[in-house]
């Protein structure tokens, strides 16, 4: 039991981040199909949020409170920008989405590295955050804890957004048939932009988490684009549960594989254990029953 | 109606396998090291187009100023300029102006091939500077040698190495990891836990480790490997708690050291209890990782901190450059006296054309007041003799020199004065490097 507690807890927060990172991939490529490939980029701009909230209230204890809003909305904009300027003409174009938004996410990471120093800059985490509570004999850090904690709340609330709310109604309804929800009054070019904002704003929330993880700086997008994808896919394109069992099952993997061996092959190991799943169930663990005719 | 919306469905999930394709294309190009180097026909190496008729002398410059790596050469470019200005106030090189052309190595290795190529055909450079990882160097290697160019490399690095065509101004293993173990020993360490970024420097640097703390008697508990795009080390750090280390040797780069500092803050280690020594944090690197990394040791040549003559001076003029970072670190300082070493060999062999500055090196007895000493020029592996120095890091992101080698070391990049370094070892590692 002691020596596989530690991995199970890591795992677990692993997977949290990976779900904050993939939450907002369910709506914007799972709901609406739009591959987004600065989707990364805009993590990154949730981390860069949150060190400027940081300059403004120096205080970290509240700071890191302040950035979360803060990064959802901005991040959101962000989003928002790239939906009207760039992704509203290329709704049925998917190819051209993800070479348009790898080229944003390029342009994306050069400015953030002639505004910010090279190196990247330090998120400092709030005191409440430091230390560890004992889990069974294993001190757990906190800072795993709270992004479980955020994952966990952001989580509830998309799903209570999209159940109970006359706005999530209608997403629905427009995922599933289009022409239908139209015609019944739906605004669906509202809808759209609404949900892009949200599914950014979200990368917004994973890269402030990200910024207590790891570095903040141009590049530590691009490491979380790659797990975000698959995740979405292997829960099943659409499915918010699928990518939650998805995503924890992913960060579990790496870390019990990282602790049998070594931090690269753990990396190939469960690369290895997502494609093989793939191949017996392409569809994912869930799949989108739709009655769209297209 | 299932059927279409299958088709849908299939559709969907082609893109998404497209756009996982297309994330690893956009995340690990700068990852391929063994691409095949393009060089130009044989024979273009008998005759060099190095122009000098007029007052000015052309230079390459080949950093990434774009992609992953941008974070750490654009400062490397930047001091190159610096230098050079500096040099062309001061009357240039052979009462010749220098004349440096930019180009971007963007990260990427067989970039960096193709605009040495570039450089050395095209533009008729005399001498190129710069490239940091070790993969860049491999990737200009093969072209300087068939074009019988010169290439000036500026980074600490693995060692096991020596280009008739390559000068090497950063440190090699015995001048940065061996002062690194003396210290450690000096400490009286028992126990220590390898960590590192999963490519050739920390592999090879950690062969070299083993080996050495086989002869001091340190045991060796761990050793850890994340590829070095990954910030996250919450498992490997589990097992240094686990393992209990007195000291842990970081050979990781990039920005995964920050992801390594802040697992390790987090899991309640100290520097009090297991401190940390590394070999690629300096005075650059320190700001990104805030105050969880105070306290921690780095093993470098220079420091911000050192006092020597011509030091203050040298932070002065680039704090006030314009593009200055504000800070100055070893790589930078290595770059810095790359130009100043290619300026002395120039003068000493009278002429820019390659073979009579190799002539000069071998001749021996070129050296330059750097900041960070006098540094000399062995001219059988062309590398520099440089003092070895452990700094502590302390609350304002500067070093406190906390020990420094007896003197000069002088370069040995293929440890053959360490009769702990068996030959077949050595011979292995040079094949496994390529």
């Amino acid at each position: 039991m002691d020596a596989l507690l530690p991995p199970l807890l890591n795992g677990t927060a692993l997977g949290a981040l990976l779900l904050l990172a993939a939450l907002g991939l369910t709506l914007t490529f799972g709901q609406m199909g739009v591959i987004n490939m600065a989707h990364g980029e805009f993590i990154m701009a949730g981390a860069f949020i949150a060190y400027m909230t940081q300059l403004l209230v120096t205080s970290s204890n509240i700071s890191i409170l302040l950035a979360l809003p803060l990064a959802f909305v901005g991040a959101g904009l962000l989003g928002l920008l790239l939906e009207i300027g760039i992704i509203q003409w290329m709704y049925r174009r998917p190819l051209d989405t993800l070479l348009v938004t790898v080229g944003v996410a390029l342009i994306l990471q050069q400015i953030a590295l002639q505004i910010f120093p090279a190196q990247g800059v330090p998120v400092e985490a709030p005191g409440w955050l430091d230390g560890q509570i004992n889990v069974l004999g294993y001190a757990w850090p906190l800072r795993q804890v709270f992004t479980i904690v955020l994952a966990a709340l952001c989580l509830a609330a998309l799903a209570a957004w999209l159940k109970y709310s006359a706005f999530g109604r209608r997403i629905r309804a427009t995922v599933q048939n289009r022409d239908l929800a139209e015609t019944s009054g739906i605004r669906t070019r509202n809808i759209d932009r609404v949900t892009f904002f949200v599914g950014s704003g979200l990368a917004g929330v994973a890269g402030v988490a990200a910024s207590l993880i790891g570095g903040t700086n141009s590049q530590m997008g691009t490491q979380y684009i790659i797990p975000a994808f698959l995740v979405v896919v292997a829960g099943g394109v659409g499915q918010i549960k699928g990518t939650v069992i998805a995503a924890w099952a992913f960060g579990i993997a790496l870390s019990f594989f990282a602790d049998w061996t070594t931090g690269s092959m753990a990396q190939v190991l469960a690369f290895v254990l997502l494609v093989v799943f793939l191949q017996f169930r392409p569809q994912g663990l869930f799949t989108v029953r739709t009655r769209g005719l297209t | 109606m299932l059927i279409t919306s299958r088709r849908r469905l299939k559709a969907l999930l082609a893109t998404g396998a497209i756009a996982a394709t297309a994330a690893l294309v956009l995340s690990g190009c700068g990852s391929r090291a063994d691409d095949e180097t393009p060089v130009a026909a044989a024979g273009a190496a008998a005759t060099s187009c190095i122009d000098t008729s007029g007052d000015t002398v052309k230079l390459g410059f080949l950093n990434s100023l774009t992609g992953g790596m941008a974070i750490s050469e654009k400062t490397v470019s930047n001091v190159l300029h610096m230098a050079a200005d500096e040099i062309n106030a001061d009357g240039g090189i052979l009462g010749k102006q220098i004349e440096y052309i930019q180009e971007d190595g963007a990260t990427d290795w067989p970039t960096f091939a193709e605009k040495t190529e570039k450089l050395l055909t095209q533009d008729c450079v005399a001498a190129i500077f710069g490239g940091w990882t070790s993969s860049s160097r491999k990737a200009v290697k093969p072209v300087v040698e068939e074009l019988n160019g010169l290439f000036f490399y500026p980074v600490q690095y693995e060692g096991l190495e020596a280009s008739p065509n390559i000068y090497y101004t950063g440190a090699t293993t015995n001048q940065q990891i061996i002062p690194a173990m003396d210290f450690l020993a000096a400490q009286g360490v028992e126990t220590l836990f390898l960590a590192g970024s999963d490519y050739v420097f920390p592999r090879t640097a950690n062969a070299i480790i083993k080996l050495y703390a086989a002869e001091l008697g340190i045991e060796i508990v761990g050793e850890e490997y994340v590829p070095l795009d990954k910030d996250d080390w919450t498992t490997q750090v589990s097992k240094i708690v686990a393992a209990d280390p007195d000291f842990v040797f970081n050979t990781i780069n990039g920005s995964s050291n920050v992801g390594f500092v802040k697992a390790y803050y987090d899991a309640g280690l100290t520097p009090e209890t297991t401190p940390i020594i590394s070999v690629s944090i300096a005075e650059e690197e320190a700001p990104a990782m805030g105050h969880e990394v105070t306290g921690n040791y780095a093993s470098w040549n220079y420091f911000q901190s050192l006092e020597t003559p011509n030091n203050p001076s040298f932070i002065e003029r680039w704090q006030a450059y314009p593009a200055s970072s504000g800070v100055t670190s070893d790589p930078m300082e290595a770059a810095y006296i790359s130009l100043y070493l290619y300026k002395a060999l120039v003068e000493a062999a009278g002429s820019f054309e390659v073979d009579d500055v190799n002539a000069a090196a071998a001749a021996g007895g070129i050296s330059f007041d750097a900041p960070e000493g006098t540094v000399t020029l062995n001219g059988e592996n062309h590398h520099i003799s440089k003092p070895g120095h452990i700094g502590r890091i302390n609350a304002d992101n500067q070093f406190d020199i906390v020990w420094e080698s007896d003197g000069v070391i002088e370069p040995d990049p293929f440890l053959e004065g360490y009769d702990w370094f068996p030959a077949d070892v050595r011979d292995a590692l040079v094949a496994a490097a390529g």
